[in-house]
């Protein structure tokens, strides 16, 4: 029953293995003089500002509009991947319910479109 | 959004792939060191993920325990609701989820302790009580009654052949492949729900763009005497606490 | 199961890996000759034969450097974010067919390491881990660019692997399988004449919109904004170096190579090919041809970073959203609708609704970009006056003469600044 996934577990140990030693290794290997400005963020050379930093800045809101429109479409190519399994069983019945499916969300996507949920800006 | 995510996973979690009769008579030292070891860690990342007060910290150990998740789906047998289980719950909504943090300012912290809705934490408990329960009766729920298929030894379903249902065993759900199993099922005996999970997907849709609109409507990007006022974009690069656009995410 | 199977599944693994490291290595010395030679330059030529040793070099250098971490990274998540990117790296391969199938002694070997019922979904739904290794070292270095360009090549990522996810349904569809096997073997023999019956040609549509989507899922050129020197640095990885950094650039590389190899298996027929010759030959042929065929495709993505400009934020998600993913959708129908029509229906009536198929999907096609103009438009767009091209020179806006830059840079992620 197992046996069928050793290959991939094979494959994630050799990966793990592969990039846990490099960086064990490395980390022996380097040398290790770290300093307040070395390890300071990266600015282009300017002083970092803390009020302006990670921990304070927020996003467009429209970063979490893309993240909830994909998890829309992602679950409906969730569903068209064993649908594709089987259409030629299903045949006609088989595409209309999907038509159906895919019409309602064709019908949503272009709600959004034209709400202008699309418009980056 | 929880309640699409739960929609979804129902819908896909109403085949038998990984009903216990099946599983029951496979079940090898291998499968009980593997449950063994993930059952605790999947346990340990869903406490720790209430416990860590750093948002992104708690975000990540859902990752971990979808993915303990998954592969206990992987474990038995139910390989496209594993894979699913990553695409859509590891790939997609925890994504959602870190943009919502990135959205409110990451290392922010919340507050956690106080409820913020009234009657907001019965609430929840008795919405996870019920939820609870209804996972419970769906997982019970074959093996309650004598005479039922699933309560009978392995053998014993064997010998009775393909008709002792409910429990058709895991060797003939995953006959031709499991895809194939699951998608037999979900576009036949469980079409309405998968139909209905389109209209779901709608309402999501909707309740996104009306959650997620932008405060700039005509009026507000012309002034009185039509002339254009500076662009949203402009503004937000004026220093943080002033713009609309705050304002907005403030919401 | 015996000892013999299981080190042939060994063998077959760290065969694999062993390629695809080479092919890394390669690839990104291949990228720099030949960026080279397209700008009339040399390229490294200085370590091995025509430079072949530098990534080795390269390579060796960024051991010995120093791990530098910014004071106020997150530790443990500055350190899991390029262990994440490469592992996923190193592991969506795996379903990949990259060699035929011989006979040692009395046992069948496939060079291919897991063939599972979901197939091509495992390098899907490792697409979609991957997008934690990026989204995780830009939040974890404390840093403000490689936030940025964290968040930012997140969303480009998802917005792009909606298209992929669909072109990929499509090739499942017209399969009826999502094994890699079962897609490579729906590719044997030919189509026509000498044409090989390969994927690409009756399902071009999603071979464009797979393409596409692999440039961009990979944030190659002319879809890099993530890592925009102008704007953003280097994006997500500017706080990184040493091994760390190693990871980093070898799961990017890394992970162009998977997207060749897929864009092979599903279109190209993977290791297919003429076979001749005694059996030893036989065994490698599929192997040389799946290695020539990726080759092929590793130029192209070159190729194209030496000639594109990269694209504007703006018009990255507008590509994605308004043109990539309807026309996704719509194909993805068109091929269940031919299916289903080629099952149940004579061929010569299938020819003629293919031909009549093929013109809607024609006009459709020019009419999704007609669609996303008219949403943009004032009234049109349900009442939402934002999407108002700004240099509009309608009567009551006065044309603003820039859409950005000309303002100072600010830590917005939505600021456009045209390269």
């Amino acid at each position: 029953m197992l046996a069928e996934y050793l290959p991939v577990a094979v494959l994630f140990v050799i990966a793990f293995l592969f990039v846990a030693l490099s960086l064990l290794v490395s980390s022996k290997l380097g040398p290790s003089r770290p300093n307040p400005v070395k390890n300071a963020a990266y600015e282009s050379g300017i002083i970092p500002d803390p009020e302006t930093a990670v921990g304070g800045s927020r996003f467009p809101v429209r970063f979490y509009l893309v993240a909830m429109l994909f998890i829309i479409f992602d679950v409906e190519a969730v569903f068209l991947y064993p649908w594709a399994t089987v259409l030629r069983d299903l045949s006609w019945y088989g595409l209309a319910v999907m038509g159906v499916f895919v019409a309602l969300l064709f019908e949503s996507y272009y709600y959004v479109l034209r709400k202008g949920g699309l418009e980056w800006d | 959004m929880v309640a699409l995510a739960t929609a979804v996973g129902a819908v896909l979690a109403q085949t038998p792939v990984a009903d216990p009769a099946g599983a029951a008579a496979s079940t090898g030292a291998a499968e009980f060191w593997v449950f063994w070891i993930l059952a605790p860690l999947s346990l340990a990342a869903a406490v720790s993920m209430v416990v860590l007060r750093n948002p992104v910290h708690a975000a990540l150990m859902l990752v971990v325990n979808f993915f303990t998740i998954a592969m206990f789906y992987a474990v038995l047998e139910a390989q496209f609701l594993a894979a699913v289980q990553i695409i859509v719950y590891a790939g997609a909504i925890m994504v959602l989820f870190l943009f919502v943090l990135m959205l409110l300012g990451v290392d922010r912290e919340l507050p956690t302790r106080v409820a913020q809705i009234r009657g907001q934490q019965p609430a929840a408990l008795l919405l996870g009580a019920l939820l609870f329960a209804a996972l419970a009766v769906g997982v019970a729920g074959p093996f309650l009654g004598a005479d039922s298929a699933c309560n009978a030894p392995p053998d014993a379903v064997a010998a009775a052949g393909a008709d002792a249902q409910p429990c058709v065993g895991l060797a003939a759900a995953n006959e031709e492949g499991n895809v194939r199993g699951v998608a037999r099922l979900l576009f036949t005996d469980y079409v309405w729900p998968f139909e209905v999970t389109s209209v779901l997907l709608v309402i999501a849709a909707i309740g996104a763009m009306v959650l997620g609109r932008r405060t700039e409507r005509p009026e507000d990007l012309v002034d009185g005497r039509g002339v254009r006022k500076e662009p949203l974009r402009a503004r937000a690069a004026r220093p943080t606490g002033s713009t609309a656009l705050d304002r907005e995410a403030a919401e | 199961m015996d000892w013999l199977d299981v080190l042939i599944i060994v063998a077959v693994a760290v065969g694999a890996f062993a390629l695809w490291l080479v092919g890394t290595a390669l690839l990104i010395w291949g990228e720099r000759r030949v960026v080279a030679k397209m700008q009339s330059r040399v390229g490294p030529n200085r370590l091995g034969p025509a430079g072949l040793m530098q990534t080795l070099a390269d390579g060796a250098k960024l051991f010995f450097k120093e791990d530098i971490a910014p004071a106020n990274a997150d530790r443990w998540v500055y350190l899991a974010a390029p262990m994440v990117s490469a592992v996923v790296a190193l592991v969506t391969f795996a379903v990949i067919p990259y060699g035929g199938t011989f006979t040692i002694g009395d046992r069948q070997i496939s060079l291919q390491v897991w063939d599972p019922d979901v197939g091509l979904l495992w390098v899907l739904a490792m697409g979609s881990i991957g997008v934690y290794g990026i989204v995780l070292a830009g939040w974890s270095s404390g840093s403000k660019y490689p936030l940025l360009g964290g968040v930012r090549s997140s969303a480009q990522m998802i917005s792009y692997e909606l298209a992929m996810g669909l072109a990929v349904a499509a090739v499942f569809i017209y399969t009826g399988s999502l094994r890699a096997s079962d897609i490579v073997a729906n590719q044997a023999g030919t189509l026509f004449g000498p044409i090989p019956a390969w994927h690409v040609i009756p399902m071009a549509p999603a071979f464009v919109l797979f393409f596409i989507s692999a440039v961009a899922e990979t944030q190659r050129p002319p879809f890099d904004l993530p890592e925009a020197e102008g704007e953003l640095v280097g994006g997500f990885n500017t706080e990184y170096s040493g091994a760390k950094f190693a990871m980093i650039f070898l799961a990017e590389f890394m992970n162009v190579i998977t997207m060749s190899a897929v864009l092979v298996t599903m279109f190209l027929g993977g290791p297919n090919g003429p076979l001749f010759g005694p059996d030893i030959v036989r065994a490698v042929l599929p192997t040389i041809y799946f290695v020539v065929k990726v080759g092929i495709f590793l130029f192209v993505f070159i190729w194209l970073r030496a000639t594109l400009p990269r694209l504007r934020y703006d018009r990255l998600m507008d590509l994605g959203w308004k043109v990539m993913l309807p026309f996704a959708l719509l194909w993805v129908m068109a091929t269940g609708f031919s299916v289903v029509l080629r099952e149940t229906t004579e061929r010569a009536t299938v020819i003629r609704a293919a031909a009549i198929g093929a013109a809607v999907a024609a006009v459709l096609f020019f009419l999704a970009p007609l669609f996303s103009r008219r949403a943009s438009e004032p009234g049109g767009g349900g009442g939402d006056g934002g999407a108002r091209p700004l240099d509009d020179p309608r009567p009551g806006g006065e044309a603003l003469p820039e859409r950005a830059g000309d303002r100072p840079s600010t830590d917005r992620p939505t600021e456009e600044v045209g390269v």
